[in-house]
């Protein structure tokens, strides 16, 4: 009798328009609005690469000692060094950074043993086409330069 | 002599997919219907095929941990488990408890993850769109917690061989028990929009039925099998990862068909909150990786583990002939063995129902081609 009486009054469909209807309320809006409102990133966020220069001096903190190039699975970093004869030490001549093909798994990252290649907060990569997809020294040190929108 | 219908109608051969959207991917099925009964029905498979498995025998074992992410990338952290066991169990190291309870809490909560996504798409197909946009509210806490942990929300790559790369970040703890609060409540909100709604039961019940026979001859696993009845659930059977300490119950169903198996998916996501919320009220201090040399050069051998992914048995097979690359990879992925049962589960159905089975394989196309 139950049961044909909450078929006749169609209380199972009328239970699940509830829960719709409920969330109604302003303040059950989730949505982000995103260029407007720009989302908070999780410190550990494995974004655009980075290649970190001595606040101090200028000089970058990289010893060009090529782990991040072997631990990277994509082969995607390639590091130019060379040997300065006066302190017999390896100096960094480039840094590229193939950005297309990487995958932001972060072991270059965990292979740096100075703290130079760091993955950034910065999630903001994407273009038009593919030229400018691969970072040189340069573009690495500075980082990109998104758009802002004003609203 | 063939079955002849009153229209005298012959066969006919449908093509569904790859770009149908409910074919979750890029799976294509040959149907062969009679009107609108469907008498068979060929998979075709292999459009997102990448080749994950030779990757692997190019990548030394720490590079190719990314790339298992990427073949269930709804269930990225169940992948990596997978794997990081496998490769332990070469090198015959074991992760501290401590990793151990992490790894736990994650990968429950990434078993939540995915089987909301599950939830969301089936009702969607079905016809039920309003729960899709809830499911993704409640998966975007759990995505947080990823985030805010490894530094990403799909893809994750949470561990590492060993143990974990990552100590943990203030307020996990917190984080953690502030969404179990947040979705059990919300597990009930599901059900009531779908458990008692007619539609829902009348395109569910007596759908796709696959007995416990069958589901052990096609060697279906995961919640497909324990809705038909089957108590077997590798977390109880071959606890890894320090399962048995926690205290859980296996959902199980009664008629194998589409229903049940919802009804399966539903608990499990209930019972994955309480080993959360047991493993987050002790996780035991210590360190968080073993002692693993930098390059990691197992003996000579070969190590099969499987584990109890959101799908269902994920297995690795690796073997090792002692250099810094694995010999042979292999991956048992349950999305592709349990989409072997599509043909018998749609035999006799409709047309509209194939959908509704499709949906209940939880298949993810990336794991199915990897």
């Amino acid at each position: 009798m139950r049961k044909f009486l909450r078929t006749i009054f169609l209380i199972d469909l009328i239970e699940g328009l509830w829960v719709t209807f409920h969330y109604q309320r302003p303040k059950y809006i989730v949505t982000e609005q995103y260029p407007a409102q720009r989302p908070k990133v999780a410190e550990r966020y494995r974004g655009a690469p980075r290649l970190n220069i001595n606040p101090e001096n200028g000089e970058t903190l990289c010893i060009a000692c090529n782990l991040c190039a072997l631990a990277c699975p994509e082969n995607l970093i390639v590091v130019g060094a060379e040997r300065n004869e006066q302190t017999r030490r390896k100096e960094l001549t480039t840094f590229i950074y193939d950005t297309s093909r990487c995958m932001f798994c972060g072991l270059c990252e965990d292979a740096c043993p100075v703290d130079a290649l760091e993955l950034t907060q910065d999630f903001e990569m994407a273009g038009y086409n593919r030229d400018g997809q691969v970072w040189d020294r340069q573009m690495l040190e500075e980082g990109p330069r998104p758009k802002q929108y004003k609203y | 002599m063939p079955d002849q219908t009153f229209l005298d109608s012959t066969e006919l051969v449908l093509n569904m997919g790859p770009q149908h959207p409910s074919t979750h991917g890029v799976l294509r099925v040959v149907l062969k219907l009679d009107g609108e009964k469907v008498l068979g029905a060929d998979c075709v498979i292999g459009y997102l095929h990448r080749g994950v498995e030779k990757i692997g025998e190019n990548r030394t074992y720490q590079q190719f941990a990314p790339y298992v992410d990427r073949m269930d990338y709804c269930a990225a952290v169940s992948n990596g488990l997978g794997y990081c066991l496998a490769v332990e169990k070469l090198l015959n190291a074991e992760a501290p408890p401590r990793a151990q309870a992490v790894r736990v809490i994650l990968t429950e909560l990434n078993r939540i993850a995915s089987h909301l996504i599950w939830l969301g798409t089936h009702a969607l197909d079905i016809g039920a769109i309003t729960p899709l946009f809830y499911v993704m509210r409640e998966r975007e806490e759990i995505l947080n917690i990823f985030e805010k942990y490894c530094g990403a929300r799909l893809t994750t790559h949470a561990f590492r061989i060993g143990g974990l790369q990552y100590e943990t970040y203030d307020g996990l703890e917190q984080d953690v028990k502030a969404a179990c609060d947040h979705v059990l409540p919300k597990i009930d909100e599901y059900e009531r929009l779908l458990t008692g709604n007619r539609i829902w039961i009348g395109r569910l019940q007596n759908v796709g039925v696959l007995n416990a026979a069958d589901c052990k001859q096609y060697g279906v696993t995961g919640p497909m099998l324990r809705a038909a009845g089957v108590k077997w659930d590798l977390r109880k059977a071959q606890p890894y990862s320090g399962y048995q300490q926690y205290d859980f119950e296996i959902p199980t169903g009664t008629n194998g068909d589409t229903y049940d198996r919802y009804r399966v998916r539903m608990e499990e996501m209930r019972q994955s909150v309480r080993i959360i919320r047991q493993a987050v009220e002790r996780i035991p201090e210590g360190s968080i990786m073993a002692k693993i040399p930098k390059v990691i050069k197992p003996p000579v051998g070969e190590a099969y583990v499987s584990i109890e992914a959101p799908k269902g048995e994920l297995g690795y097979f690796i073997v090792s002939d002692g250099s810094t690359q694995p010999y042979r990879l292999r991956v048992r992925p349950p999305s592709f063995v349990n989409l072997q049962a599509l043909d018998q589960m749609t035999r006799g159905a409709l047309v509209a129902d194939v959908v509704a089975i499709i949906g209940t394989l939880d298949i993810v196309l990336g794991e199915v081609d990897r």
